[in-house]
């Protein structure tokens, strides 16, 4: 009887694990079936592609437009989340452990960016970027990227850093150990899995950021790869580009996969804990 | 310790700057040995330390946001249009009195506040059974979770293409279910697609935000009403909802705050066609696609505004349960 209870409410539970599985994939499928077909079998509104054939991607990577977006895409990403977590890190080690005034006044601060709408920057930094020549730059991407993941990376590695147990950094100390030993050997490895979990957090807003890409932007030179799909053409200029999208919108979710397939308990863990704990 | 043999009265001016006494909780106790000099040349190191710290990242934040939200009040108060721009001059409020009476205006308002409205109780509504799942389910539970952080994840101008490509006649698999209709094109259809957009995209990040909450349920205080008697549909409103409700509220403002802003799904599925922008599209028309610094910085200093008072509601509401206050800990 009792066992008959659990397979029964397995069963119920396997089947609502089937819905949300089926219902968080088929537009990503979707996208990727598109990617795979040829130009005569695109329009034919089947979900999976009757031919295979990989020549949107070819297409894609043959012409400098999509990779010079992804050099700046992954360039931005990379140097924002570096830039973000340093900063965020510093910020949250005072957060969790020192006692000073004003320190409410940051968690505020940060709290209201958190909630800024970004559209209102858009003007003024517009004006702002092109009087000192940011505007069409990394540097004119990544400012505001750094700003908004603030926020985030300080909620996050604060919440990581109150459950470090700190003494042990005091113990080391006792033991012999110097003041660096005691960071490197000690505090370093334990304070890791938070900062590589909130890089993550902080990449992946990067990477999708749209409104900033396409308003601080006018050229190849820094527009990445979310602001130029909706500029793309086909191979030339009068085919239909769905394919060539499809590809390069294939090629920029890989990584957000990888990301969530490794490292799915830590992106969870890093997401549910700078929320509510604080 | 006992080195400490600043001038005393260094240390009481010190003290005497100290601005109201908000942590007066916490030092009073350590002073207590020492009510003369409760500022120590550690005491004082640490604080430098903090703002050195913090500092950097303050810094970023405020020039950032904080400068140009002001420029934009500036540039609002003016008739400053790029395509002509030696008609550039002071005109008061005037930009104002022309989005506030502009009908494109209105309804973009209308637009993004039903968007977010019916997107964001959608999501609580799915949100919460997602996180129940995420939290509880027997089976699969790495599986699911997995599944829910693509959404997550997921560029949202990429999942806007699928989305678009999807209700496409003749290419769509969605749109092909509906006898080949063209849903982009129709008003009505187009918002529920462009809600069913971002209700995809963003019910995890709700569904997490939820499910921290979930995570402080006491396990015994279920089993207690279980055995009492109380069936799920009680556990759930009766144990569950009251100790989850910061966590719903924090949810709540967040998703809230967030659809307010919508823009790459509308900005993809019908670039504002149809009466369909957001304020967030009908802003960014007006600056890049029209170059109208004047009219643009007039709407984000709106949408600003707009942005703070539903913020200032909800934290209204419920006051110190914000993410990141210390008071968290203490309740």
């Amino acid at each position: 009887m009792a066992t008959e209870t659990t397979t029964r409410a397995k069963l119920r539970w396997g089947l609502l694990d089937v819905i949300v599985v089926v219902f968080a994939f088929i537009p990503v499928l979707w996208i990727a079936s598109l990617s795979f077909k040829t130009p005569a079998t695109l329009a034919d509104g089947k979900f999976w592609p009757r031919e295979w054939t990989l020549d949107n991607y070819r297409t894609i990577f043959a012409t400098d437009q999509f990779i010079r977006a992804l050099v700046n895409s992954i360039g931005i990403a990379l140097i924002a989340t570096l830039v973000a977590v340093v900063l965020g890190a510093m910020a949250a080690y005072a957060i969790s452990r020192l006692d000073f005034p004003g320190k409410k006044l940051l968690v505020g601060v940060s709290l209201l960016i958190a909630m800024f709408p970004q559209v209102s920057l858009v003007s003024p930094l517009f004006e702002i970027e092109r009087q000192l020549g940011l505007f069409d730059t990394w540097p004119g991407l990544i400012l505001p990227y750094i700003t908004f993941a603030l926020p985030l990376a300080i909620y996050t590695l604060s919440a990581f850093f109150k459950q470090i147990p700190w003494d042990l950094e005091k113990a080391a100390k006792m033991d012999g150990a110097t003041q660096g030993q005691a960071f490197r050997r000690v505090i370093a490895p334990l304070a890791a899995p938070g900062l590589f979990t909130t890089a993550i957090l902080v990449f992946i807003f990067c990477w999708n950021d749209f409104l900033f890409a396409i308003s601080l932007t006018s050229t190849e030179r820094s527009r990445t790869v979310p602001a130029a799909l909706s500029f793309f053409t086909g191979a030339s200029q009068f085919e239909d580009p769905t394919g060539a999208i499809c590809a390069a919108a294939v090629v920029i979710t890989i990584p957000i996969i990888l990301f969530v397939l490794f490292f799915q308990r830590r992106i969870v863990s890093g997401l549910t804990s700078g929320a509510v704990k604080g | 310790m006992s080195i400490n043999a600043t001038p005393a009265g260094a240390e009481v001016t010190a003290e005497a700057e100290r601005p109201g006494g908000r942590h007066a909780a916490v030092p009073a106790q350590r002073a207590g040995r020492r009510a003369r000099t409760p500022l120590s040349e550690n005491k004082r190191a640490e604080r430098r330390l903090g703002w050195l710290l913090c500092a950097p990242a303050a810094l970023v934040m405020v020039l950032v946001t904080a400068y140009p939200i002001i420029y934009s009040v500036w540039l609002s108060l003016q008739r400053f249009d790029l395509r002509f721009p030696d008609q550039r001059e002071f005109i008061g409020l005037e930009n104002y009195a022309t989005v506030l009476t502009n009908q494109f205006w209105w309804t973009a308002f209308g637009v993004t506040a039903l968007i977010t409205v019916v997107t964001v109780a959608i999501e609580l509504v799915l949100g919460m059974a997602l996180a129940l799942l995420m939290h509880r389910t027997l089976v699969g539970r790495g599986i699911v979770r997995t599944a829910a952080l693509i959404p997550y994840g997921i560029v949202t101008v990429v999942a806007a293409f699928s989305w678009r490509y999807a209700w496409t006649p003749g290419t769509g698999y969605l749109a092909n279910l509906f006898d080949g209709s063209a849903p982009l094109t129709e008003r009505a259809s187009s918002l529920a697609i462009i809600m069913l957009a971002e209700i995809w995209k963003t019910t995890p990040f709700m569904a997490l935000l939820l499910m921290a909450g979930l995570a402080l349920v006491p396990e015994d205080l279920l089993k207690a009403a279980s055995t009492d008697g109380a069936t799920a549909w009680q556990r759930f409103t009766k144990v569950m909802l009251p100790v989850m409700k910061p966590a719903i509220l924090v949810a709540l403002l967040f998703r809230t705050l967030d659809a307010f802003r919508v823009f790459d799904n509308i900005f993809v599925l019908t670039a504002g066609g149809n009466e369909t922008s957001s304020v967030s599209m009908l802003a960014y028309n007006n600056l890049i696609r029209g170059l109208n610094l004047g009219i643009g910085s007039t709407m984000s200093v709106l949408i600003f505004l707009t942005v703070a008072i539903i913020a200032f509601v909800f934290v209204k509401l419920f006051g110190t349960a914000a993410p990141g206050s210390d008071d968290g800990e203490r309740r």
